[in-house]
């Protein structure tokens, strides 16, 4: 019987080879996941030299100059002005407005969800959130104009405030933004081990000393990138500020004057019959790349950000 | 002296899990009361009564008293933070603050709202020698918590606990990341904190708690089978499962 085994063992070892055998499954998936991953790369890099491309043929124009777009203050494609502070100026108003709206509701919803809420509280909230998320931003215009506008000039006075004005603008992106906020910061807040708030618990912390004090710095990071692409999302929304913000470059830091923003001019002048390689259609390409360096310099900012108070927890 | 006296604890989870059945307990002043037995005894369940960190989980029901110092701590009308004060806890693994070692230590005297920088100093400093860190933090208190080891965070988090001067101190098998050395260091450290605190200790082995006891109670499946002193229970057990889970036939 032991014999047996011996010999069965050694007929067996003898089959088994150690040789490498090819396995073209795994090859093929490897080589799919390199060339999706390749792929998305490659059309950024396309996306980004079109944009670069025709924004240096809008600077190589005749009375086109790159100091005077960023120094001067008026925006005349008609009468060769190209200063880019009045579109600036209305798309900072209404981010700032729309950030100073998410940033503190998000939040607050977010400390809420994961640290006050019950579960059944939570399991109700959070979808209708996201479903928040999910309305198409034109709707969003619509509200703007035809519910935000009127109840500002009811508060503040037709006289005051414009039909068309950067703050409705600013504030129904708020509302557009502050799903997204909320629950990016939900999801940082609620990745802090429950170990952490028992350790602030058992000190005889209370419920707001455990969220503000350890909760919230723990999940400092998620936070601060949720605040970015938040600010980033503001910046490059289009649907509501060209609905509701106003048609017309106009310098101005008054939320209650139309004004109108980068993206908005982008819509409204492509929206037109350009004609190719006239001076108004590559002048939308320059302001392309404005808002795609703004957008680079904000994730770049909020990479830095989330290396440098990235919490080891353990 | 009895600091605690339990009688006739019951606790339920909403998952519908027993996790303690009549508990009638005595635990001494001044001693360290060793609660042991395998997993899911109902040992950590009962030391999160102690400081209501239970309020935190999904307790279905809860009955009985646990009087410390006469007061029912189970009591609705109990403040809960003013108890956690006098009732210190350190978890199986350490967790530190992510805060600097003397904010760690600080942190909660600041909560209860002492301002003095003179007092939050000594308070530090006296909490991390009578946890046995002192010499090993001493030049850099204000470096991040984060980057001592696992045994010197262990420590920190029992300095951290004895720098609210609390009565009573619930170990939460504290040394079970531990290596041998650091362990020593802990049990060592407890043997002159019993001086002066009430301790509870869910130690993570059978030895511990041989070793560290001066009182002992088995737990099995939430039933308190045993309870007695230490040494006595350890070498000549009154109950049948005691001893079988004592000499290793279980567990």
């Amino acid at each position: 019987m032991a014999e047996l085994t011996v010999k069965n063992l050694e007929k067996k070892a003898s089959t088994i080879s150690l040789r490498r055998k090819p396995r073209w499954g795994e090859t093929i998936i490897q080589g799919l996941l390199f060339f999706s991953g390749f792929f998305s790369i490659f059309i950024t890099l396309g996306i980004v030299y079109e944009l670069g491309k025709e924004a240096l043929l809008f600077f190589q124009m005749p009375g086109v100059d790159l100091l005077a777009t960023l120094t001067t203050t008026e925006w005349k494609p008609h009468v060769n002005k190209f200063g880019i502070w009045p579109l600036l100026t209305s798309t900072l108003m209404t981010t700032l407005i729309a950030m100073a709206i998410a940033i503190p509701l998000g939040m607050g919803v977010a400390v809420y969800l994961s640290e006050y809420a019950i579960p059944k509280v939570r399991s109700t909230l959070k979808p209708i959130l996201e479903i928040l998320a999910g309305i198409p931003t034109i709707v969003y215009g619509y509200f703007a104009l035809t519910f935000m506008t009127p109840l500002l000039r009811e508060i503040f006075g037709k006289d005051v405030v414009q039909i068309y004005n950067t703050g409705s603008a600013g504030l129904v992106m708020g509302i557009l933004i502050l799903p997204l906020i909320s629950s990016m910061t939900e999801d940082a807040l609620s990745a802090v081990p429950r170990s952490l708030r028992e350790a602030a618990y058992a000190m005889g912390a209370t419920k707001l000393e455990v969220a503000l004090q350890i909760v919230v710095p723990a999940a400092l990071s998620g936070i601060a990138a949720a605040i970015i692409v938040g600010i980033s999302r503001a910046v490059g929304e289009t649907m509501i500020v060209a609905v509701a913000a106003g048609a017309g470059p106009n310098f101005t830091f008054s939320p209650f004057i139309g004004a109108e923003t980068i993206t908005g001019h982008i819509v409204r002048i492509s929206g037109g019959d350009l004609s190719y390689d006239s001076i108004d259609y590559n002048s939308i390409f320059a302001l392309g790349l404005f808002l795609f360096i703004i957008t680079l310099v904000l994730n770049i900012i909020s990479q830095a950000i989330v290396r440098r108070f990235r919490e080891v927890y353990e | 002296m009895n600091k605690i006296v339990i009688e006739n604890l019951s606790l339920q989870y909403t998952d519908g899990t027993e996790s303690l059945r009549g508990i009638n307990m005595d635990i001494r002043e001044h001693a360290i009361t060793a609660l042991f037995g395998p997993a899911g005894g109902g040992k950590s369940t009962l030391l999160r009564c102690l400081n209501r960190l239970n309020d935190l989980t999904d307790v279905e029901e809860i009955s009985g008293r646990i009087l410390l110092d006469g007061e029912n701590v189970l009591d609705p009308q109990t403040d809960i933070i003013a108890l956690r004060r006098k009732v210190g806890m350190v978890f199986a693994r350490p967790v530190v603050l992510p805060m600097s070692i003397y904010q760690n230590l600080t942190y909660g005297l600041e909560l209860a709202g002492e301002k003095r920088r003179s007092v939050l100093y000594e308070a530090a400093e006296r909490s991390l020698k009578l946890a046995a860190l002192w010499d090993e933090v001493k030049d850099r208190l204000d470096d991040p918590a984060i980057a001592l080891s696992g045994g010197q965070q262990q420590r920190l988090c029992l300095a951290r606990s004895l720098a609210l001067q609390p009565e009573i101190i619930l170990l939460d098998e504290p040394t079970s990341g531990l290596d041998p050395i650091s362990t020593g260091k802990v049990e060592a450290a407890l043997q002159e904190l019993k001086k002066d605190y009430t301790i509870i200790l869910v130690p993570h082995s059978v030895q511990q708690a041989a070793r560290t006891a001066d009182y002992a109670a088995f737990f099995l499946q939430g039933e308190l089978v045993e309870y007695g002193d230490g040494a006595e229970l350890f070498t000549n057990p009154k109950e049948k499962r005691t001893e079988d889970y004592v000499t290793g036939r279980f567990g």
